[in-house]
């Protein structure tokens, strides 16, 4: 008879250590205990840690800069003499994309995952969903990459200008926050009782009338922490956009002008910054990572209130 | 047919659910046909372009090799799996084996993942610049990259393991410290075993991620074309896509390089989610 | 009369707040039946599940009181791991893991130590036969047994509590999740395994109680409101709520 040994190697360790209750079994157990404690605490950590490099990094240099120059100032030209340090127009520029984004990316997201939630055949759905999903492991620099070969030549020969403008940057980031809002907002569609639905078809709604009035509304703070989380996709995406985006820090007037965001204004310039120049990217950082903060908050305030309720 | 006509009637006397029901077709479309156009142009574009040059053993300008891209990729990889996996593995353990549902030291734990899955990868590369490669002075290397990778991807897989440990039914639980089992043995022998595709699929979803990175790199692992050990500069496989596609000069080449990464990290997507259906099949 | 088996002495018990078992004082003799009868929520499981501190397992479980084995304070002198070797358990629902049944019975020795395959062979052979599910089990050991009956799976339960050598056996309801030919077979098996072992079994049914047990305790509201022979309990109840019980008056 030869019996298969399911238990792994690191069981069987175990095993000799834990002849009941002997005093080297309980030694294991403990040190296990205390370094399981122990890899759990590093995310706390890490969080720390990286909070206290940026704002000690970050802060001062705005403080050297001065806050209202920093945040309002509408130049920035670190190479002139004097520098000067301003990054409202990355602000803005982020903002204007992230809008840009949310605009194109949610009503298609938010459409998309009702009808993946309530209008799609099962038999359909089991092919639908995959390729959604992947939309979220392309990476960014493939986006990037795809929006500098594609969807700039296409801006330019439709609207004129260059291409690399606040339109395209939208477009990408558009179509890259679609898998974080179709995904969570699905599940928040299907989590509402059946009930809801039962209900309003019974007072003679039609199928998409009771969907979009009853079944939407019910599972809104799980469609609006979708939102808020792409908003954080958006905000904090890189890669993709310093490729399409043109990157002048100057304030966009229009659609079809370039821009640059917090963090294109990062990536572009630290290679060759030194000194106060890489504190004050640290300081874009910092402004960026308290936006971040600000959209995990309201995010953990809305799902929170979901649990309790 | 008779279901089309009654339908019909409906719409006429409701034309807004028509439209609304159009509407969501619409959207479905063009989502999936984004997906399509992107995959498909990507591939057809760069397919051409894949010529064994672009696998010379060297990099050089002319050949724009990516064969040491991609064996830096592997090494980043396993660099940072090794210290992201047992750490996010554990800490699962911890969270669901061992700490009081719903105490304080748990909630902490779940906030601060959250914030990290909710930290963009450019401030993982300015904080690994700073602490990595200045602070600890690990210079651009290898190393550097692997930590600081190794913090983003934490998040998910503590999340994955978490999810697969608490699909374990308890009453193997039960049974097993019924037959004066510890915890160890339990943990080790009885719960794992059964949450190991769901722990899976997270790792690989990581890798994905790992793969497919470039911000949170440039700046601590640097873009050095070269085979790198642990303590050199090297890039991978995405650094090296940017790096080519952003000098403008080597585009046919970068349209190659897409499609290695973008066939890679669709692949690893995939085997993660069918290793996720393995576990709820499991489960039941 | 000899030292009980195991003995409980001034037991209370909290979830939390709420007060699950109150002054419980029993007395349980070895190689007998002992069954656990009362309506749903009267604390008769989880008296069972502290006889070998399965409550730990649970958030804000506080016991106060004495228990103790063979004269030994399970709660204070002993290693846990020890006492649940010494007082195995079979639960409600059977409860294989998801491994080949030889695995599921050779786990419990292999927790404790014994790795020869030679001697493990002869084990899972022989509490197998102990649980009569050897004929049914023999040809496919190495497979798993999800696919195998509730009452099969059940006893293969029982072969793997009776692996470790416990010297008394809980059981919580081990019958209630089986059809009645099950039940029969497990009730069967539990007569048969009284030879070697002091059984507790909780149970809903008071046929099974009058069939199997040689003591009753009857529960109501976290007491035990009468204990005694399970033919005087059936048939002569001192205390009138144990008389309403055992005819269906309420429950």
């Amino acid at each position: 008879m030869i019996i298969t040994d399911t238990e792994n190697t690191a069981a069987k360790v175990l095993t000799k250590e834990l002849h009941c209750g002997n005093k080297s079994g309980r030694i294991l157990e403990k040190g296990m205990k205390a370094l399981f404690f122990l890899c759990a605490c590093v995310s706390v950590a890490a969080v720390v840690v990286i909070c206290v490099f940026m704002f000690a990094k970050g802060c001062p240099a705005i403080a050297k800069i001065g806050v209202k120059e920093f945040l309002l100032g509408s130049d920035w030209s670190p190479r002139n003499v004097p520098a000067s340090y301003g990054i409202f127009p990355m602000i803005v520029g982020s903002l204007y994309c992230t809008a840009g984004a949310i605009i194109i990316g949610v009503p298609i997201g938010l459409m998309t995952a009702v009808f993946m939630a309530k209008f799609c055949p099962k038999k359909l759905f089991k092919w639908l969903m995959p390729p959604i999903n992947l939309l979220a492991g392309i990476p960014s620099i493939v986006y990037g990459f795809f929006g500098m070969v594609v969807v700039v030549p296409l801006i330019r020969n439709v609207f004129g200008g260059t291409g690399n403008s606040v339109l395209t940057v939208s477009i990408i980031l558009g179509i890259m926050i679609l898998p974080t809002i179709v995904g969570m907002s699905v599940s928040a569609l299907q989590a509402v009782p059946d009930s809801y639905y039962e209900g309003a078809v019974a007072l003679g709604a039609t199928h998409e009338r009771a969907v979009a009035t009853v079944v939407f509304p019910a599972a809104k703070s799980g469609i609006l922490a979708s939102v808020i989380l792409a908003v954080g996709r958006a905000i904090g995406e890189t890669m993709a956009v310093i490729m399409i985006a043109g990157n002048s820090p100057i304030i966009p007037e229009s659609m079809l002008d370039g821009v640059r965001t917090l963090t294109g204004n990062i990536v572009i310039e630290m290679s060759y910054a030194e000194g106060l120049h890489y504190d004050a990217l640290i300081g874009t950082g910092v402004v960026l990572f308290v936006f971040i903060l600000l959209l995990n908050l309201c995010f953990n305030l809305i799902t929170g209130r979901k649990d309790k309720g | 047919m008779s279901v089309m006509s009654d339908k019909m009637r409906t719409y006429r006397s409701h034309p807004m659910s028509l439209v609304f029901n159009i509407l969501t077709k619409i959207a479905v479309t063009l989502t999936i046909g984004i997906f399509v156009l992107i995959v498909g142009y990507v591939i057809i574009k760069g397919v051409p372009y894949l010529k064994p040059s672009l696998f010379s053993a060297n990099y050089t300008s002319d050949n724009c090799s990516m064969l040491p891209a991609i064996a830096n990729t592997f090494i980043m990889l396993l660099a940072a799996l090794v210290i992201a996996a047992p750490l996010g593995i554990f800490c699962a353990v911890y969270l669901v084996e061992y700490a009081k549902k719903g105490n304080r030291f748990v909630r902490l734990i779940r906030l601060t993942t959250e914030t990290l899955s909710g930290i963009p990868s450019i401030v993982y590369g300015l904080f690994g610049n700073m602490f990595f490669v200045l602070a600890l002075n690990w210079k651009l290397s290898m190393l550097s990259g692997a930590c600081t990778l190794a913090i983003m991807v934490l998040p998910l897989i503590i999340r994955s393991t978490e999810e697969a440990l608490k699909s374990v039914d308890d009453s193997f639980r039960e049974g097993s410290y019924g037959l004066g089992a510890g915890k160890l043995r339990t943990i080790f022998v009885i719960v794992l075993p059964p949450a190991i595709s769901g722990i899976l699929s997270g790792v690989i979803l990581a890798m994905g991620r790992i793969f497919g990175e470039t911000a949170a790199l440039i700046y601590t692992a640097g873009t050095v074309a070269k085979y790198a050990g642990l303590s050199d500069s090297g890039r991978t496989l995405a650094i090296h896509m940017y790096s080519l596609s952003n000098e403008g000069l080597h585009m046919n080449e970068a349209s190659a390089t897409a499609v290695v990464l973008l066939v890679v990290v669709l692949l690893l997507n995939g085997l993660a989610s069918l290793a996720a259906k393995k576990l709820s099949k499991g489960g039941n | 009369m000899t030292q009980p088996k195991l003995q409980v002495k001034n037991c209370d018990l909290f979830y939390g707040d709420f007060q699950a078992l109150k002054n419980i004082d029993l007395e349980i003799q070895e190689k007998e039946i002992t069954a656990f009868i009362g309506p749903s929520g009267c604390g008769k499981s989880t008296l069972l599940k502290s006889l070998n501190r399965m409550n730990d397992l649970v958030e804000g479980c506080k016991i106060t009181g004495e228990f103790t084995l063979d004269g030994v304070n399970i709660y204070k002198d002993m290693e846990i791991t020890e006492l649940r070797k010494r007082v195995g358990m079979v639960f409600q629902k059977p409860n294989l893991f998801p491994m080949s049944i030889y695995d599921n019975i050779a786990y419990g020795p292999r927790t404790h130590g014994i790795k020869k395959k030679a001697e493990l062979d002869e084990i899972v052979e022989t509490t197998l036969k102990q649980a009569c599910v050897w004929d049914e089990t023999k040809d496919r050991l190495k497979k798993s047994a999800l696919g195998m009956s509730g009452g099969q799976q059940q006893r293969i339960c029982i072969a793997r509590a009776l692996a470790v050598k416990p010297e008394v056996l809980l059981m919580d309801e081990p019958t209630s999740a089986l059809d009645p030919i099950s039940t029969i077979k497990i009730e069967e098996l539990a007569s048969e395994l009284k030879k070697n072992y002091t059984i507790v079994i909780v149970t809903h049914n008071m046929q099974q109680a009058t069939r199997i047990s040689d003591k009753t305790a009857f529960f109501l509201h976290g007491e035990i409101v009468e204990f005694d022979d399970t033919h005087t309990i059936f048939s002569n109840p001192k205390e009138h709520k144990t008389l309403e019980y055992i005819t269906g008056r309420f429950g």
